[in-house]
């Protein structure tokens, strides 16, 4: 289990590293999909089946699937492709890298103080499903509340006048 | 070696018969359909016709595969390699019978549905990457088809989930012991069969390849082996169809206790396999805004007030 945990969380490094560097769109997208999937396998990994699953119908399978369409409507061609090239030159890295070196080092010596032992611990769909419509249900309505604003807005944006 | 959940024997037998079935079904499509129109269907190659997948089988190996110049290479090629994959995937969680099947998960029937959601990425990489414009339209249309009718085929199932209380599919059919779940949740049937069809887009609602309207759809640039993939991973799609019907609502391995357990399992398959096929001959294709206004306006309603009531009756 420790060996597939560490896998999965390197593709998924390694994947959105992909992601950032890749010039082709569509391949930048089928990336950022391998990431979201290798987080599906950590969080099965670490014992949240539920959670997995729903990374992968959720996240990989109806959100990316929109950004994908959005692309194909978009009809991107090879001139994207140059213009991407134009703007991930080495220079345009140095700052991020800087920053994200800060935040690596604090994140070591963090991660340095405590125990190395993954935590196992099973958590199934029901626990879930018991945690959210108990203590968590208010910030379940808010978030349905929210979807619906959201729903709405499209609803009037779409709207033929 | 014995028969046993996950063993090497079982994966191994599943793994076969599944792809056997599938492309025998070639052949068994073509003929029931001429038994349905009332014409002859192949019948020249083997006895009746037997051989006809050999041939097509050896026709299409054979072919030349041509990646066009202007397509995505990558994209290109994986496009048909992601549908045979989620597929073949789905059939991991699949009760064939108690001994017979490849994992026990808890968590079987969302495994489904998040495999089903990732098989639209097939459709549209392989039409994305075509660079061709009817290949375009059709991952076009497929994208919004499968994502809509994604929403009802789990909402519809819900009513199953919360019936039987487990997301498992051996305890989905082990609750089905003395009552089929077809009697309680019909609705829920109904929606599922119809959402069935949408998602591996058959006729009548495979718009997504109208060879009236669009060419091939997002396969017209394929060919050879690569097109046999997204060939014979639309009939892989209708036996998983088949085999979930019987699994959810039609009892799976339960039957007359004169016939094994997988039998039963097989019988009801086939029979729906062959009522996919009947509607194959039977219903014409609508047309677009049609099955996208049909599936939100009526069957989103539908599938949410079947839920509403399932959830009440348990409750009361």
């Amino acid at each position: 289990m420790t060996v597939l945990f560490y896998l999965a969380g390197s593709i998924a490094v390694i994947a959105t590293l992909a992601v950032i560097v890749q010039t082709n769109i569509v391949h930048a997208l089928l990336y950022l999909i391998l990431s979201l999937l290798s987080v599906a396998v950590v969080f099965y990994v670490l014992g949240a089946p539920f959670a997995a699953v729903l990374e992968a119908i959720v996240y990989a399978g109806a959100i990316m699937v929109l950004f994908l369409f959005v692309i194909m409507m978009l009809n991107l061609g090879q001139h994207t492709r140059e213009q991407e090239r134009g703007w991930l030159l080495p220079r345009e890295f140095a700052m991020p890298a800087l920053l994200a070196a800060i935040l690596l080092g604090q994140l070591l010596t963090v991660i340095s103080g405590t125990d190395h032992v993954i935590h196992y611990q099973r958590v199934g769909v029901l626990e879930v499903s018991a945690l959210l419509f108990g203590p968590y249900v208010l910030a379940v309505e808010l978030a349905s509340i929210l979807l619906l604003a959201g729903l709405v807005s499209a609803y009037h944006l779409a709207k033929k006048q | 070696m014995n028969l046993d959940i996950g063993s090497g024997l079982t994966i191994a037998l599943i793994l076969g018969v599944v792809i056997m079935v599938s492309a025998l079904l070639i052949t068994v499509e073509r003929r029931l359909l001429g038994f349905w129109q009332e014409r002859l269907g192949p019948n020249r190659v083997g006895w009746g016709g037997s051989l006809q997948v050999v041939a097509d089988m050896i026709k299409i190996f054979t072919k030349e595969d041509w990646v066009p110049p202007f397509a995505d290479r990558f994209s290109f090629v994986m496009a048909p390699a992601i549908i045979m994959t989620v597929i073949l995937l789905s059939f991991a969680v699949v009760p064939f019978a108690p001994n017979i099947g490849v994992i026990d998960s808890n968590i079987g029937i969302l495994f489904i549905l998040a495999m089903a959601s990732l098989g639209a990425y097939s459709v549209m990489l392989g039409g994305l990457s075509s660079d061709n414009k009817y290949a375009l339209l059709g991952s076009l249309r497929a994208a919004a088809q499968m994502v809509s009718y994604e929403v009802f085929m789990g909402i519809s199932l819900l009513g199953v989930v919360a019936l039987s209380g487990s997301f498992n599919l051996r305890d989905i059919v082990a609750a089905q012991e003395g009552l089929w779940f077809v009697i309680p949740q019909f609705i829920g049937f109904v929606i599922f069969l119809i959402a069935g069809v949408a998602e591996s887009h058959r006729l009548p609602f495979d718009i997504p390849e109208a060879e009236q309207e669009i060419c091939a759809g997002y396969h017209t640039e394929y060919s050879g082996m690569k097109f046999g993939m997204f060939f014979v991973g639309e009939y892989l799609g209708l036996v998983l169809v088949s085999s979930l019907i019987t699994v959810l609502f039609f009892g799976g391995w339960h039957g007359p206790d004169f016939l094994p357990p997988v039998l039963c399992f097989a019988l009801k398959s086939i029979v729906f396999i062959a009522f996919f096929i009947l509607l194959r001959a039977a219903i014409p294709r609508p047309r677009y805004d049609q099955l996208m206004t049909y599936g939100w306006l009526f069957l989103l309603p539908l599938s949410l007030i079947n839920l509403l009531v399932t959830g009440a009756i348990i409750l009361l």
